[in-house]
């Protein structure tokens, strides 16, 4: 039992003290899709920051649901950035005092390195011929969502839906809160999050789209074949930012202010921007939007904070308790 | 057996404290937290948010599936605890060691592994769905992840009592003139029905608050088949731990009146049973011969 | 007396024995065997090779060896705790008898994700703990520690769930037989009680180990999620999911499955030498018996 409790102290230690060689260790809070985009990342980074100024950094990662890990780091998970993909996750941190007011400028972009957009995935062949979101609203057809107001995901969707509405003649707030009750209808099911829906669509063949993000749909064709699905972009979409932030109170104490903003900033450099593409994700660079541009065909979009002047805003509006989506199913 | 001379056996004292003072660090303090937390929020506030017309359909759905779930493993679970001590067959072993499966696998690759096999495209979907029943994204499919979830409780307390009845008794009973049906009714299930009832309290409490395995398979809509625990973590996602407090210590409340009432019951029938009729008696009884 | 009456009343007819037993296995083959099958093919559905390829992946040692340490610090308080609160409540007689049970059965009840929450309002930046742990850097939550705490809270019942209703069936005339004939405390507890509950204690302490390995909802909550340093097994095993890694997440769980295996082949072992022992000691005290 001894030199098993001995082996099973010294891995514990292992655990805690591993990275003591690294000069500077970071840690990057993200959410739970965000780790093959990292994984890539964090090599780029670290050979750049040693060729900049010889020294070790190492980066660990963390990933989890969006506000789930924005909840951990406000509870004292020692992160020294974040990388989220809602603004309303780190808003939050704001109000508790870990990061700058102004964060969404001390980075070009509305400090979001890349992007993404709202897609449909339809089965084969289109044979509902969903075009666009009047059809997917349109009786008979089943939608496959994540739940809209437990996941980021879901939220866009939701948002995405009511911004098409509002937009088209005659649209009004109370138009729109009826075709998003009519959308929803569709939907046999909320799915756990955005891998369950997936899985749902796919695996178990339930329902006629699916509503995802466009580097989504790459995932799913690397898991379930390309030729399985096609991918449709409707004629209104949200461009989805993916925000990051300084952690200042724990750069401040654990003093990698300097070593944090740099790998922040590295994220809007040439590497940083390709290494975005590479994972499906739309780049800020023009060039390199233009030189991915088999993979980001163009599309209209919208951003929360041109519609609904933020995503704070837009999310007591439409996700708190009583807000719209409760009176969609409450107030029937 | 309320006024004998007082406790032969030593150790109460030691035991009892240590169990009180374990059980107030890892658990009273913890939860008299959470408590006093949901008490910022004020007694009426708390009964709005547990009176809405979603809360009061998630807990209908939440308890009412959970007892769905507990009643089908104490029937079914009888029968497996009973197969796996007295019948002998190849690869029983093997067999013992499944019934642990359910909390060895993460709940959630629980819930995804069954919304797998009961979706209509599914193993056991694709036979189901014809028939007209629906079990993934239904109510239904809750209580089959619930059943899942808690199959072990009643199975492993019953199977350390069921090896404990001696045979003895049994024979006596038979060598009374007792069918072995009476003798099964009049005999053995009242030996093991306390813990048959523990069983099935354990797996109901423990059912009431899953959620890992059951989102997965629920389908999660509101009114028809969302639970407590995820109207909780709804909460969570708006940032309001005092309101995802507050629905949690209702659940408690209700969970720990329901246990109590369990436990009382329980502790009145194992009274009974030990002090009026042992098994002797029982085995008499059994046969019809009076005593 | 015939023996043939005997069997019939100690012994069910055949058909009933056949009935039960298809029943029994049958509702274990669909609720349990199904799903185990179904975490391996999946876990298998691209090959061994590849299988193999995502259990050797150091995060996913690394995230086996955290739960199998969590568990091994977990069980020692949970056994003593679950002996003590059992010999409490099964001999003797107390007033709130059934309040310390149902006191005890508590943790069953709590939601896991709000048993994770409770020690984040105690020990969270923003807890009740918070500033003092912070100030004295102490570390509980989003560590290892906090994990544990988890764990226990999780696991607390099990073990003396299990040895209640036992040693309640069991009475209390042996250990006072032993009290009587002049032997100690412990001398009772190791002669006559322990050997008296070890299938009990032995039942509770794996389904407390295999529920400790795979805890999810509590655990997910006080981890932080640092690949390679707070991500138990379950955990990893989401991650992957939702990093479209299937075959990774399912060769986890099937880690997992096979764990609690594990456990029960030791289980096994322990049951035959202690039968052995016992046979042993019954050959030796054959002549005083009769």
């Amino acid at each position: 039992m001894t030199p098993f409790l001995k082996r099973a102290t010294a891995v514990c230690f292992s655990l805690f003290l591993g990275t003591a060689w690294a000069d500077v260790t970071l840690l990057n809070t993200s959410y739970d899709v965000a780790r093959d985009v990292y994984k890539d990342y964090n090599p780029l980074f670290q050979k750049y920051w040693f060729t900049k100024t010889g020294e070790q950094v190492d980066v660990k990662q963390s990933h989890g649901g969006s506000t789930k890990q924005v909840r951990a780091v406000a509870d004292g998970l020692e992160a020294d950035v974040v990388t989220m993909n809602q603004a309303n996750d780190i808003e939050f941190l704001v109000d508790k005092g870990l990061v700058a007011r102004d964060w969404a400028k001390k980075f070009p972009n509305n400090a979001s390195p890349y992007t993404s957009t709202m897609v449909f995935i339809v089965r084969k062949g289109n044979p509902k011929a969903i075009k666009d979101w009047s059809d997917v609203a349109a009786p008979g057809v089943q939608l496959i969502i994540p739940h809209p107001k437990n996941t980021g995901n879901g939220r866009n969707t939701y948002l995405t839906a009511w911004a098409w509405s509002l937009k088209q003649p005659g649209g009004s707030n109370k138009s729109a809160q009826d075709f998003v009750g009519k959308l929803l209808k569709n939907a046999p099911l909320f799915a756990a999050g955005g891998r369950d829906a997936t899985t749902t669509f796919m695996q178990r063949g339930l329902g006629d789209v699916l509503i995802t993000f466009e580097s989504e749909a790459e995932m799913i064709a690397k898991e379930f074949g390309k030729g399985n699905f096609e991918v449709v972009y409707p004629s209104l979409t949200m461009q989805t930012e993916f925000p990051v932030a300084l952690v200042e109170k724990v750069v401040d104490k654990k003093g990698t202010r300097k070593q944090a903003t740099g790998y922040l900033e590295y994220l809007w450099s040439k590497e940083g921007q390709e290494n975005a593409a590479q994972n499906y994700l739309r780049p800020r660079d023009p060039e390199l939007l233009k030189k991915y541009a088999s993979s980001f065909p163009p599309v209209k979009t919208f951003t929360v904070d041109e519609v609904f002047g933020g995503a704070t805003k837009a999310f007591s509006a439409h996700f708190k308790d009583g807000g719209s989506f409760d009176q969609i199913y409450v107030a029937k | 057996m309320a006024a004998k001379p007082h406790r032969l056996l030593p150790g109460f004292g030691l035991a009892l404290g240590y169990t009180l003072v374990y059980l107030s660090l890892l658990i009273l303090l913890p939860l008299g937290g959470l408590v006093l937390k949901s008490a910022e929020l004020g007694f009426g506030q708390i009964l709005d948010i547990a009176l809405g017309e979603r809360s009061l359909a998630a807990f209908r759905v939440t308890f009412g599936a959970s007892f769905l779930a507990a009643a089908i493993n104490a029937f079914f679970g009888l029968i497996v605890a009973w197969v796996l001590v007295r019948y002998p067959f190849p690869g029983k072993r093997f067999v013992d060691a499944l019934v642990d499966l359910p909390f060895a696998l993460p709940t959630a690759v629980a819930g995804i592994t069954l919304a797998t096999l009961y979706a209509g495209n599914g193993w056991l979907g694709r036979h189901i769905e014809p028939l007209g029943i629906k079990v993934a994204y239904t109510p239904l499919g809750i209580v089959v992840a619930l059943t899942f979830i808690t199959l072990p409780f009643v199975v492993r307390t019953l199977q350390p009592v069921i090896e404990d009845i001696e045979t003895e008794v049994e024979e006596a009973a038979a060598s009374l003139g007792a069918s072995r049906w009476q003798t099964f009714v009049k005999v053995i299930f009242p030996a093991i029905f306390p813990a048959l009832l523990t069983g099935f309290a354990l797996a109901f409490a423990r059912a009431v608050g899953e959620y890992g395995s059951v989102i997965f398979i629920a389908g999660n809509l509101p009114l028809i088949s969302e639970i407590t625990p995820l109207l909780i973590i709804s909460k969570l996602e708006q940032y309001d731990v005092l309101g995802a407090t507050a629905l949690a210590v209702v659940m408690l409340g209700l969970s720990f009146v329901l246990l109590l009432a369990v436990n009382l019951l329980q502790w009145w029938t194992a009274n009974r049973h030990n002090n009026a009729e042992p098994l002797e008696v029982a085995a008499g009884k059994a046969s019809g011969v009076s005593t | 007396m015939s023996a043939n009456k005997l069997t019939r009343a100690t012994q069910e007819p055949v058909w009933v024995r056949y009935g039960l037993m298809t029943i029994g296995l049958g509702f274990l083959f669909f609720f349990l065997g199904l799903p185990l099958v179904a975490v391996f093919v999946e876990a298998l559905a691209q090959g061994l090779p590849l299988y193999l390829e995502a259990l050797a992946e150091p995060e996913t040692r690394s995230a086996i060896w955290l739960t199998i340490v969590i568990a091994l610090a977990v069980l020692p308080f949970n056994i003593l705790f679950g002996v003590a609160a059992a010999w409490a409540i099964a001999k003797f007689d107390f007033k709130g008898k059934s309040l310390l049970i149902t006191l005890i059965d508590l943790p069953f009840a709590v939601s896991p994700v709000v048993a994770g929450l409770i020690f984040i309002l105690l020990f969270g930046s923003q807890g009740t703990f918070g500033p003092w742990l912070a100030a004295h850097d102490v570390k509980i939550i989003f560590a290892v520690p906090g994990m544990i705490l988890a764990t226990l809270f999780i696991t607390f019942p099990f073990i003396a769930r299990e040895l209640i209703p036992l040693m309640q069936a069991q009475g209390k005339d042996e250990e006072e037989a032993a009290v009587s004939l002049g032997a100690s405390g412990w001398q009772m507890f190791w002669r006559v009680t322990l050997p008296n509950i070890k299938w009990g204690l032995l039942y509770g302490v794996i389904l407390a180990n295999a529920r400790a390995m795979g805890e999810f909802g509590a655990v997910s909550v006080v981890s932080g999620h640092i690949r390679g340093e707070t991500n138990t097994l379950p955990l990893h095993v989401e991650i992957l999911y939702n990093e479209y890694n299937a075959i990774g997440a399912f060769a986890a769980a099937s880690i997992l499955a096979l764990l609690a295996l594990v456990t029960l082949v030791a289980k096994t072992i322990v049951e035959w030498r202690m039968k052995k022992e016992t046979e042993m000691l019954n050959t030796v005290l054959a002549p005083e018996k009769t």
